[in-house]
């Protein structure tokens, strides 16, 4: 591991400041559950590590019966599966925060940072995307909001500048029709990264579609988020006799739209048709989620 | 806990069949045990490895005087630093290796023949300062093509690694360069004739990656090249006299200078046998002015570069008749054997068919060099993939002919008196007793429930090796006895070695206190390998308890004013007439003239351990993920000395096998280098991926050893790879012919089918 200055901040402020007069490289520590091996394998230079954990304001998950939830950016994956309010508000956001690592790294981890990374693979944002959520990036001259999908920009990349940072993800309040999945597949049952990782969401309004998100990771150099595949699942029954064959012409249909790579935890042809399987069985869970939630309403 | 899983005919013992609290228990649940890495020495500094980044290189030049001058550097060392020596063939465990290629693995002379492959090693006062030197050494490399596939290696037009290497086969030297270091021809018999006899014959080709023991340690090594010469090492290793031979042979040293100090072990399975670390550290003391130094490998270089197990490629053509029996094998195996001789193929050729009578036969064997790093035993070496072959043909022969699993191999099984393929008699082995016990067992009855789920079976079998042991006792003024021994202990030996004692000299487990000692303090004693510790060390203690028991009765004799005739002891007590003393009270009386005896012992053969596996699988028919829904180990273990610790070994033995079978393997790219070196990528199971694996102990003791003791360490590893792909195919009706059988591969191979 290289040697680097390490500085602890208290206030997002004192962040702000630090970003904007260092010229030096630098990474932002919230549980280090990547930077750490990053740095202990060579593959990052950096000058200065800023631990942010310790900002009280990056610590804060919030709910607001407008706004919906916040997560500020350091709150531990953990934090945010044991909150009794997301557990039963966002299911679907709980799928893939509790799927990082292990529940050793989840203590630590943060879905801030799993955002910031900016793995093609990472559990957390195609989750986020089909929860329509928005990141928010500050810095000295203010504030800015990007939604999830369109803050990664490559393998490790995102639009933060060099003097923002990534202060919380905002996910919007979500109405009893709406149901959120998340699914991936990993040859183990657990210590893996995604081979392929898909969200979804629907919205069911009388037994009839009227909304649907999908996004997948690990399929492409960004988490990728479709918009306009849906046209033939909108105003569909959701027992209609031919939901399975359209959720399985979905598949098919993302898995020529997406361009994975071969490696060592799957090759190209393997992730297209994992793909296919799994956006059929995340639409599906998705779609019970939201009439289950419906019944209990 | 699982008492009625043991299979026994009738209870004789008093010790030996109990589960008693193991010596190390408190210090391993605690943290305290004290493992490679755990030593710190005063003035201690520290060693890293300066490693090659190609697979296959001359080396041209290395230049490390940057590296020496930086301030904290105490000695830089190269193959230069090592003694110039002759190709001399070593036993080393239960393989032998040549023992200058030993040397030029552990620092790479004239070429890298794998990435990963040592080259320089500095010494320097802390760690980042080492690191930093070993960027500053300069090497230029005139980089070759790698060879990284065994039958490519196998081309007459293949980069050659070893340009002095020759073909020795069947005894005859070929005189062309080549990769085949060697050949084996196993033959009896007539197969065409057989073959031409049989009603059906089915021929099949396998492919199986290379494979990691995957232990948690990893290599530590510490040396100190004291002024005087005399050199110690504290190391964790399978065998303290193993690694003192190895640094001798390397090193040109006399043994006596050598003491190894085994540390606690964190896992071996093969793979700390052959040392890689330990002359280099010692060299590097030796360069530093006699400081301690302390080398300890990242997980990146256990896995780069610390013995695999061989990938292989295996043809097998099997013919039966009708009735089930087999009539004629044919087979050809070819195993990697890494960057220099020496893979396990010689065992694979003699346990593919060893379960079985079969009298007409035909196998070749090749051990193949490529660029890769050199292979090293792994818990039945080469038994694995071979069994993978020949099991999975079996079981599609047992469905062509519509013979349950269990009565086709009860049909061929091989029992006492048989011969086994490659000539020796088999004595007292339980094959056939397992084979009955699965068909009374309620897994081989219970029902399957889903559809895309499936049974398999699979039978193992392992030479099981004894080798030479030596203990030492000495009887404590309490009545106590201190049990010292040089037996590595892996799977739970102290606690074995005590209960054998304990057995012997009629007193409680705990009065006996047992302890592994260096090299310097105990016998010439044989690593933990091969299954022979509780076997050979095992019966050593049972002799050595009878010695005691006599020379007590001696001072009961004396004490009593009689014959040591008169003398007759049991259950703790000695008595001679009417007149009786305790164990305890003689020892009491004995306080300053102690009882001492020592024991050595080197039998001749073990008994083979078979044993015979059952699975249920589910195979995701989207995803070919496979799920082990249920697993049931039989094997034929002797007598089980702790039976939790001889269940133990089966479990982790399956355990071992599942990672084999289902995710584990070593990836490399064009160009040589190992992708997958970290624990993220090299998929071993976690106990999500895991049922609880059931075992069912069958004893059938082996008639020469005092206690009946067969070896159980190995076995278990052997059968599972061939019974999941069995299940698999049970499952969905699809055969696989590589391992691992990972959701890509399934994919793949169901979509080449297509």
């Amino acid at each position: 591991m290289q040697n680097f200055d390490y500085i602890r901040v208290k206030s997002k402020d004192e962040l702000s400041e630090l970003l904007d007069k260092q010229n030096k490289e630098i990474k932002l520590l919230s549980g280090g559950t990547d930077l750490i091996p990053q740095l202990r394998e060579g593959k990052k230079d950096i000058e200065i590590i800023v631990d942010v954990k310790n900002i009280n304001e990056m610590n804060e998950l919030s709910f607001d019966n407008t706004l919906g939830l916040y997560i500020g950016a350091a709150v531990s994956c953990l934090n945010i599966c044991q909150d009794v309010k997301v557990k039963t508000m966002y299911p679907g956001l709980i799928d893939a925060i509790s799927l990082i690592g292990g529940v050793q790294i989840q203590g630590r981890a943060s879905v801030g940072g799993n955002l910031c990374n900016s793995s093609p693979a990472a559990d957390s944002i195609p989750a986020l995307i089909v929860h329509k959520s928005i990141c928010i990036i500050e810095s000295k001259d203010g504030i800015r909001e990007v939604p999830v999908e369109q803050f990664c920009t490559g393998p490790g990349k995102n639009v933060l500048n060099k003097n923002e940072f990534l202060a919380g993800i905002r996910v919007p309040k979500v109405d009893p029709e709406f149901g959120a999945a998340y699914l991936r597949f990993i040859p183990r049952n657990e210590m893996d990264i995604a081979v392929v990782g898909v969200g979804a969401s629907v919205e069911i309004k009388e037994g009839h579609i009227t909304t649907a998100r999908l996004a997948l990771g690990a399929v492409d150099a960004t988490p990728r988020y479709f918009d306009d595949v849906f046209e033939p699942l909108l105003g569909m029954a959701i027992n209609d006799e031919n939901l399975d064959r359209i959720l399985d012409d979905i598949g098919q249909s993302i898995s020529t739209r997406i361009n994975p790579i071969t490696d060592m935890r799957g090759s190209a042809e393997q992730r297209k048709h994992l793909s296919k399987v799994l956006t059929k069985r995340t639409l599906l869970k998705a779609i019970e989620r939201a009439s289950n939630q419906q019944e209990v309403n | 806990m699982q008492e009625s899983n043991l299979v026994r005919e009738k209870k004789k013992f008093q010790v030996i069949g109990t589960r008693p609290k193991r010596p190390d228990g408190t210090d391993k649940v605690t943290g305290r045990a004290l493992y490679g890495g755990d030593i710190n020495l005063p003035s201690m500094i520290y060693g890293e490895i300066l490693r090659s980044p190609h697979a296959h290189a001359k080396i041209i030049s290395i230049d490390y005087q940057e590296a020496l001058a930086i301030e904290g550097v105490k000695a830089v060392i190269t193959a230069e630093d090592f003694p110039s020596l002759e190709d001399v063939t070593k036993k080393v465990g239960e393989g032998a290796v040549n023992i200058r290629y030993r040397s030029n693995n552990i620092l790479a002379k004239e070429k890298v023949l794998y990435q990963g492959h040592p080259i320089a090693a500095v010494a320097a006062k802390d760690k980042n300062i080492a690191r930093l030197a070993i960027e500053k050494i300069i090497v230029k490399y005139e980089i070759l093509s790698p060879v990284l596939d065994v039958r490519e290696a196998m081309k007459e037009d293949a980069p050659i690694l070893l340009e002095e290497l020759r073909t020795v086969s069947m005894g005859e030297k070929i005189d062309k360069p080549t990769n085949i270091a060697k050949h084996i021809q196993l033959k009896r018999g007539n197969i065409e004739d057989s073959f031409a006899e049989s009603d059906i014959i089915i021929e099949r080709e396998f492919y199986t990656s290379m494979v990691h023991q995957g232990y948690i340690e990893p290599q530590s090594v510490t040396a100190l090249y004291n002024n005087d010469g005399d050199i110690s090492v504290w190391t964790s290793t399978q065998g303290a006299f193993i690694a003192q031979q190895q640094i001798s042979d390397v090193l040109n040293i006399p043994l006596s200078k050598i003491n190894v100090i085994p540390m606690e072990i964190g896992g071996g399975f093969g793979g700390k046998v052959s040392v890689y670390l330990d002359p280099v550290a010692i060299l590097l003391s030796k360069k530093s002015g006699s400081l301690p130094v302390k080398i300890t490998m990242s997980r990146k270089d256990v896995l780069m570069a610390t013995g695999p197990t061989s990938g292989s490629y295996i043809k097998v053509k099997l013919g039966a008749k009708n009735n089930g029996i087999f009539t004629a094998v044919h087979a050809y195996l070819a195993y990697e054997a890494g960057a220099y001789p020496g893979s396990p193929v010689g065992g694979g050729a003699v346990s593919l068919f060893a379960p079985y009578k079969l009298d007409h036969l035909l196998i070749d064997a090749y051990d193949v060099v490529v660029n890769k790093p050199k292979s090293e035993p792994y818990r039945a070496p080469g038994t694995t993939n071979a069994i993978f072959a020949s099991e999975s043909i079996i079981d599609e022969i047992a469905v062509k002919l519509k013979i349950d699993p269990i009565e086709l191999r009860l049909i061929n099984a091989v029992k006492e008196g048989d011969r086994r393929i490659d000539g020796p008699t088999y004595g007292r082995i339980g094959l056939i007793e397992i084979l009955e016990e699965i068909k009374a067992h309620p897994h081989y009855h219970s029902k399957l429930r889903g559809k895309y789920q499936g049974r398999g079976i699979a039978t193992g079998f392992w030479f099981n090796y004894a080798g030479k042991s030596s203990v030492y006792a000495s009887i404590n003024g309490d009545g106590t006895v201190n049990l010292i021994e040089g037996s590595t202990d892996i799977g739970g030996s102290r606690a074995s070695m005590a209960m054998q004692l304990a057995e012997t000299m009629e007193l409680p487990y705990e009065s006996i206190i047992p302890k592994v000692v260096d090299t310097n303090s105990i016998g010439y004693t044989e690593g933990t390998y091969g299954s022979r510790t509780t076997y050979s060390t095992g019966w050593a203690t049972h002799n050595l308890g009878n010695e005691l028991i006599r020379l007590m009765k001696e001072k009961a004799a004396a004490h009593f004013e009689t014959e040591i005739g008169n003398i007759v002891y049991s259950k703790g007590n000695f008595t001679s007439s009417d007149k009786e003393i305790s164990f305890i009270d003689l020892a009491k009386l004995m306080k300053g003239n102690p009882v001492t005896a020592s024991s050595s012992i080197h039998p001749k053969r073990a008994s083979p351990g078979f044993g015979t596996h059952i699975v249920d699988v589910e195979v995701d028919p989207e995803t070919y993920k496979v799920t082990i829904l249920r697993y049931t180990a039989f094997q034929d273990v002797g007598t089980a000395i702790h039976p939790s610790y001889v269940e133990g070994q089966i479990q982790g033995g399956v355990v071992q096998g599942i990672g084999w079978a289902l995710n584990e393997e070593y990836i490399y790219d064009d160009t040589g280098n190992l992708v997958n070196h970290t624990l993220l990528d090299y998929r071993m199971p976690t106990s999500y991926d895991l049922p609880m694996i059931d075992t069912v102990l069958i004893e059938v003791p082996d008639p020469d050893h005092p206690f009946g003791v067969k070896g159980v360490g190995e076995v278990p590893i052997v059968p599972p790879a061939a019974a999941i792909a069995n299940a698999i195919n049970d499952a969905i009706g699809h055969r696989l012919n590589r391992l691992p059988m990972s959701p890509k591969n399934i994919f793949e191979s169901i979509n080449q089918v297509k």
